[in-house]
């Protein structure tokens, strides 16, 4: 186990200097070249929808029913945002961004801890707990919403944005996670900080930390994203209009106003292009919790 | 050493303290509940011990049955073709240069973190049968002669649903494969092309094993990611028409958060995840006997 998590990073650093050579090495085959093509062509089918999305958010109302579809907005109008901003889109937007970021720094936080004690620790029930995560992580989490609703209910939070940050925080993707980077400190630096008297917590502060940084930048990224888009929990914990997220605002105006479709796309626009920004800003660490997270022992 | 293992114990407990408060509270409690909630007739009113009836109530059910069907329908094609599609993107973009493979990466993925509500909104709108983008191209491509109602016809409700569920999926299937193959020991590729082994052969008896372990890993996300179907949907179709579109996890969301039928749920969900686990269960066994 810890050897194959070892030798996982420095594999990823020397893959593409590989893949450089292979690329000049070889022939290119027509088979090649048609399947690129074939990328190409789904790679563009695949963008589509958010072009839609984005230029669709900028027609009028003629422009959007139109029956020969407007490829592109020549008359741009503001008018879908202006109706957006009438109902309380900036609101779920608040919601959606305090959500995700207490989602993820607890989280973080959690997941740094157990991690840390799950791959380092020798404790008794170390080995239960982890079955007991990885079994967990393969059920269905929507399965056990009926009785989290109850049980939110009964602590008085059902409604508040803590019904969804709560459970998000549970869920034991991060400690996997966690347990995965830390499987690199090396022991020796662990037993000389113990040697020179710093206690768990020093050791951890100052020497856990700081190796295990780039984990915590791929689970806060992964933590960010999933909390954005987990629906069926918000649609599930959160009734009243004033705790909507963006996700149930956009799924509310399609709801309310089906037809209107330039409306509902600056809905859409509005509750993607952050977290698409996001996901691009970050995109490796993200990529590297991703494959990461995959890695089984 | 005894008091060096008791050290280890509280340090190590009191690490793991945040992690398995909210794990329990969240994630393990709450699974025990359903558990305990598929013995009742449990409802806004009722709570009172039903023993099996909730279970027996869904073997005779025919929506639940129609229910089971398509869930498995869309399984059975989605886990393959996600499967096969995403190995087949990430083996010509691996090789590529490093720029090429992150855009490549990033616009399959662009699904996947657009959200499924937006994504789902788009194509709502872009099945529309009078003002869907579909209709327009299929005809002008004369694939079609007259608009057709996506969304609202049984006979291809269910396939726009699993086309949708499959832009939605393939995003971190090609992640893995691309990061597998990356890793796949080079040497081993070169002295095969030396002896002159073809790029099939290469592929089948170097690369396919040695990214065995991430096919398995993707097959059981991919069938959990499956049966969980539910954003797409309920946005899109609410199980119509006429049940067409019904899957196990919209009928539990219908029956216990719309009727507040909670032990009825329950039930359905304990069966879906006994689904899971044993479609996992299977997997794991093909994959270790493929891999000899």
């Amino acid at each position: 186990m810890s050897q194959n998590a070892t030798a996982m990073p420095r594999k990823m650093k020397a893959a593409p200097v590989s893949s450089n050579q292979d690329h000049s090495v070889h022939q290119v085959t027509p088979y090649q070249v048609i399947c690129v093509i074939i990328l190409v062509v789904l790679a563009l089918l695949f963008t589509f929808p958010l072009y839609w999305i984005i230029t669709g958010s900028f027609k009028g109302p003629q422009a959007v029913n139109a029956k020969v579809p407007v490829w592109f907005p020549l008359e741009p109008t503001l008018v879908n945002y202006q109706k957006l901003f009438e109902k309380p889109a900036l609101l779920w937007m608040y919601n959606t961004v305090f959500m995700c970021v207490a989602a993820m720094a607890l989280t973080c936080i959690a997941a740094a801890m157990g991690g840390y004690a799950l791959a380092k620790k020798r404790f008794t029930g170390r080995a239960f707990i982890f079955t007991l995560f990885v079994c967990a992580m393969a059920l269905p989490k929507q399965v056990i919403l009926i009785p989290l609703l109850k049980e939110m209910a009964f602590l008085g939070i059902h409604n508040t944005l803590w019904a969804v940050i709560l459970p998000t925080v549970g869920w034991p993707f991060g400690v996997f996670l966690m347990k995965q980077f830390s499987e690199n400190i090396p022991g020796e630096l662990l037993e000389a900080a113990r040697i020179d008297g710093a206690g768990e917590a020093r050791t951890f502060t100052q020497i856990v930390l700081p190796l295990i940084k780039p984990g915590i930048g791929a689970l806060a990224i992964f933590t960010f994203i999933t909390a954005w888009n987990d629906y069926f929990l918000q649609l599930i914990m959160l009734n009243d209009t004033n705790v909507l997220t963006i996700s149930l605002g956009i799924a509310k105006l399609q709801a309310e106003l089906s037809t209107d479709y330039g409306l509902i796309m600056a809905g859409a626009s509005l509750g993607s292009i952050p977290i698409i920004l996001i996901f691009l800003m970050f995109q490796k660490f993200f990529t590297r919790g991703i494959t990461m997270g995959a890695v089984k022992g | 050493m005894k008091a060096i293992k008791r050290r280890e114990n509280i340090a190590g407990y009191l690490f793991m303290l945040p992690s398995l408060l909210f794990f329990f509270g969240f994630v393990i409690f709450p699974m025990g509940m359903c558990l305990f909630n598929s013995f009742f007739n449990y409802t806004m009113t009722d709570f009172s011990f039903a023993g099996l009836a909730n279970y027996q109530e869904l073997i005779a059910d025919p929506i639940f049955h129609k229910a089971l069907v398509n869930t498995v329908i869309i399984v059975v094609v989605s886990v393959p073709v996600t499967c096969i599609f995403s190995l087949w993107v990430a083996s010509i973009i691996y090789k590529m240069h490093d720029r090429y493979t992150s855009l490549f990466r990033c616009i399959f993925y662009l699904p996947v973190v657009t959200g499924s509500v937006a994504v789902t909104v788009v194509w709502k709108w872009m099945f529309n049968p009078y003002t869907g983008v579909l209709n327009y191209v299929f005809k002008s491509l004369g694939i079609i002669t007259k608009n057709i109602n996506w969304l609202g016809d049984p006979n291809y409700a269910l396939g726009c649903i699993i086309l949708i569920l499959l832009t939605t999926s393939v995003g971190q299937p090609i992640v893995l494969y691309v990061s597998a193959l990356s890793n796949v020991d080079h040497s081993l590729v070169e002295a095969a092309e030396v002896d002159g082994a073809t790029n099939l052969q290469c592929f089948w008896k170097i690369k396919w094993p040695q990214i065995m372990p991430t096919t398995l890993y993707i097959l059981v996300i991919t069938t959990i990611n499956s049966f969980q179907c539910f954003a797409l949907i309920q946005l899109l179709t609410s199980g119509g028409p006429n049940n067409a579109t019904q899957t196990i996890m919209y009928y539990i969301y219908y029956e216990a958060f719309k009727l507040n039928r909670y032990g009825y749920g329950s039930a359905m969900g304990i069966v879906l995840a006994a689904i899971i686990a044993i479609f996992s269960a299977m997997q794991f066994r093909l994959a270790k006997s493929d891999n000899g």
